[in-house]
């Protein structure tokens, strides 16, 4: 049967690989031989788990929106990853890399972060294991994230401004590969979404697909059976919607449906829509879908959520998008931050403005009075209190 | 013959010089190239700018950015250097990042180079296994040598394999960094340098990144067949545009 999974070599399709220079290659290779061994033994499951269970505060709820599900017509779960401990998905990998981390003898720890959300949830585990924390962040997302980057101070994290480029997460990004080409035998680096060379896209896939296992299990117990009609998931890089697709993937009749920002509209010029405005091509060491000239030079995506300004999308989304396997729909910055605020209203729920984004999709996108529809909800809205003040006058 | 295997079988230390192309102005490419053969360079590296150069420190970063800033692209450098072989003789290599290669077109990019008379690629993020499942056919097919890299990480059995894939030379990255400019090289260079140079590997090997002046130079030099400048030159070019490149390779040696 046809697999939408990664292949040994880290291939969705014609897309992944490990695109990196000579100088990243021991630490690539040594990952990329032991992940797989390091997370079947049984005290690395162990421990993961307990950390997930104690720690993050797993399993998150599966909740039915009762009057989300009224407005709409159809059967509307949420995913309550926004309930995670830090306020969203992004711990569930950084707990997972760490002790990763740690397995593999490494003594300091690298990240990269565009809103903050995933420095801080490596902060977090860093402080949690005692190691040392180096968090690289855009110059102009320093400025506008300054809750977070309080937060990973006071977690004990050094933020280093990425002063190179447009100053933004994918800059961020290559200080953080620099950094590592700069240290390579004490320093693991912990990238933040499905993104970077093999095994990266597939390692993270596989410590958020506890998102999936969850569904499979609530939803058996609520409906009566595994599989919903749908899951959805907005896609930034790709890595709370790999964790929610990941154990559907291969199941033919569950619709995958990707949510990308289209930020002021598609052909705006200001968008982040990668799979619309993306061409295959090579990115932080995975090839992929990406937004560039035609000269191939990388360009920078806009949109009004900090968490989905990426100019690519991890490989296996650009497989799902290739194949066909799934549908892509993106979504203008009004239509998220008003999908965002009736969330509010009838839920009781201020969600992250990423997650906005998957739940703005019942304005278009209809479904059956009977489907049941999983909408992960990746993160919670605090961060992005600022914004919505802002958009909304409050 | 390729003109980088006749210049490596020439007895003497290679000097080789990386620049990056439409810095610090957009048509300063030919007066470079020519300055620099003209006063006794025996390789130049013409550096296709990247948007995200992720292997370069933050001298060749910011030529890179300028350059693209400028207007620099790959069919633009093409138009530039299609008459490079009336006046320059020397070989030359085209260094870049591989997707705006890819975005050229591979083969149309290694059928280019052939035409004005390019004589090897680097391209640091083009894994080997993919050159050779994909890649090596066309470079072959057009006359073109790879260069590969290795590291002071690189494990000997990996240094092998990358000596039968190679044709030409090795660019042997001095340490663990990224590109720029250091002060010297200490205890842990030379034993990396003794390591290689006792491998005895069929390709000779050309130093890179940390060499700056006649005294790097000469240490990277003592064992290996020769060496590159990069960001010390820029930074040449950065103070003094394209004057005085003479005075620049004379301080070297
Ligand atoms: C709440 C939330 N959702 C989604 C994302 C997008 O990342 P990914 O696509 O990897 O899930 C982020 C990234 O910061 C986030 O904070």
């Amino acid at each position: 049967m046809k697999s939408y999974h990664a292949d040994e070599r880290g291939y969705y399709g014609e897309f992944g690989g490990a695109f990196i220079p000579e100088m990243l290659y021991p630490n690539c290779e040594e990952l990329r031989q032991n992940y797989l061994r390091i997370m079947q033994e049984p005290s690395f499951k162990d421990e993961f788990h307990q950390l997930l269970k104690d720690y993050v505060g797993r399993p998150t709820p599966l909740y039915f929106a009762k009057r989300l599900s009224e407005k709409y017509n159809t059967k509307i779960y949420l995913k309550r990853e926004d309930l995670c401990h830090t306020g969203a998905h992004k711990v569930n990998n950084t707990i997972g890399q760490i002790l990763m981390a740690k397995k593999l003898g490494k003594n300091r720890i690298i990240a990269e972060t565009g809103a903050g959300q995933h420095g801080v949830a490596t902060a977090t585990v860093c402080a949690l294991m005692g190691i040392e924390c180096v968090v690289y962040m855009g110059e102009i997302d320093i400025a506008r994230q300054a809750p977070n980057v309080a937060r990973m101070k006071m977690l004990g994290a050094e933020v280093r401004p990425a002063t190179s480029g447009s100053k933004t997460l994918k800059d961020a990004t290559n200080e953080a590969i620099r950094d590592w080409i700069n240290n390579p035998v004490d320093t693991h680096y912990i990238i933040g979404s499905v993104v970077g060379p093999h095994p990266y896209p597939d390692m993270v896939a596989r410590f958020q697909s506890v998102i999936s296992e969850e569904i499979k299990n609530q939803l058996q117990e609520k409906e009566g059976r595994e599989n919903p009609d749908y899951v959805v998931a907005c896609v930034g890089g790709g890595s709370n919607a790999a964790g929610a697709f990941y154990h559907y993937l291969d199941t033919p009749e569950v619709g995958i449906i990707a949510v990308e920002a289209a930020g002021k509209g598609i052909h705006s010029g200001e968008s982040a829509a990668t799979s619309a405005l993306g061409k295959i091509g090579i990115i932080h060491g995975s090839k992929t879908l990406l937004m560039q000239t035609q000269d191939g030079q990388i360009t920078e995506p806009y949109s009004i959520s900090a968490g989905l300004d990426y100019p690519g999308v991890g490989p296996m989304h650009a497989h799902l998008y290739a194949s066909g396997r799934g549908e892509f729909i993106s979504i203008t910055d009004d239509d998220a931050m008003n999908a965002g605020m009736e969330l509010c209203k009838l839920e009781g729920i201020i969600p992250a403005i990423e997650s906005s984004h998957a739940l703005a999709i019942f304005e278009d996108r209809k479904f059956n009075p009977d489907d049941v529809v999983v909408i992960n909800l990746s993160g919670r809205g605090d961060k992005d209190l600022q914004n919505y003040i802002d958009y909304f006058k409050l | 013959m390729n003109r980088i295997k006749q210049k490596l079988q020439e007895d003497k230390k290679i000097l080789s010089i990386y620049f990056t192309a439409g810095y610090p102005h957009l048509d300063d490419t030919i007066k470079i190239i020519q300055d620099l053969e003209k006063n006794g360079v025996d390789l130049i590296e013409i550096g296709l700018p990247f948007s995200d150069p992720l292997a370069d420190g933050p001298t060749i970063q910011a030529s890179s950015t300028a350059a693209l800033k400028n207007g620099m692209n790959t069919a633009l450098l093409f138009e530039q250097l299609k008459d490079i072989r009336k006046t320059v003789s020397i070989p030359l290599i085209l260094m870049g990042y591989f997707n705006p290669v890819l975005q050229y077109g591979v083969e149309e990019f290694c059928a280019k180079c052939e035409e004005i008379g390019i004589d090897g690629i680097i391209l640091p993020d083009l894994p080997l296994d993919v050159y050779q499942e994909e890649y090596e056919v066309i470079f072959k097919k057009h006359g073109l040598i790879n260069v590969f890299l290795i590291t002071p990480q690189t494990s000997d059995e990996r240094i092998k394999d990358i000596d039968s894939a190679s044709d030409g030379f090795i660019y042997m990255v001095s340490s663990a960094s990224t590109t720029g400019a250091k002060q010297g090289f200490g205890k842990e260079q030379s034993d990396y340098f003794d390591r290689i140079a006792d491998m005895n590997l069929n390709n000779p090997q050309i130093v890179g990144f940390g060499i700056s002046n006649a005294e790097t130079f000469g240490q990277a030099t003592q064992k290996a067949k020769g060496a590159i400048i990069g960001s010390a030159f820029i930074k040449h070019l950065t103070e003094n545009g394209v004057n005085g490149i003479g005075d620049f390779v004379k301080q070297i040696r």
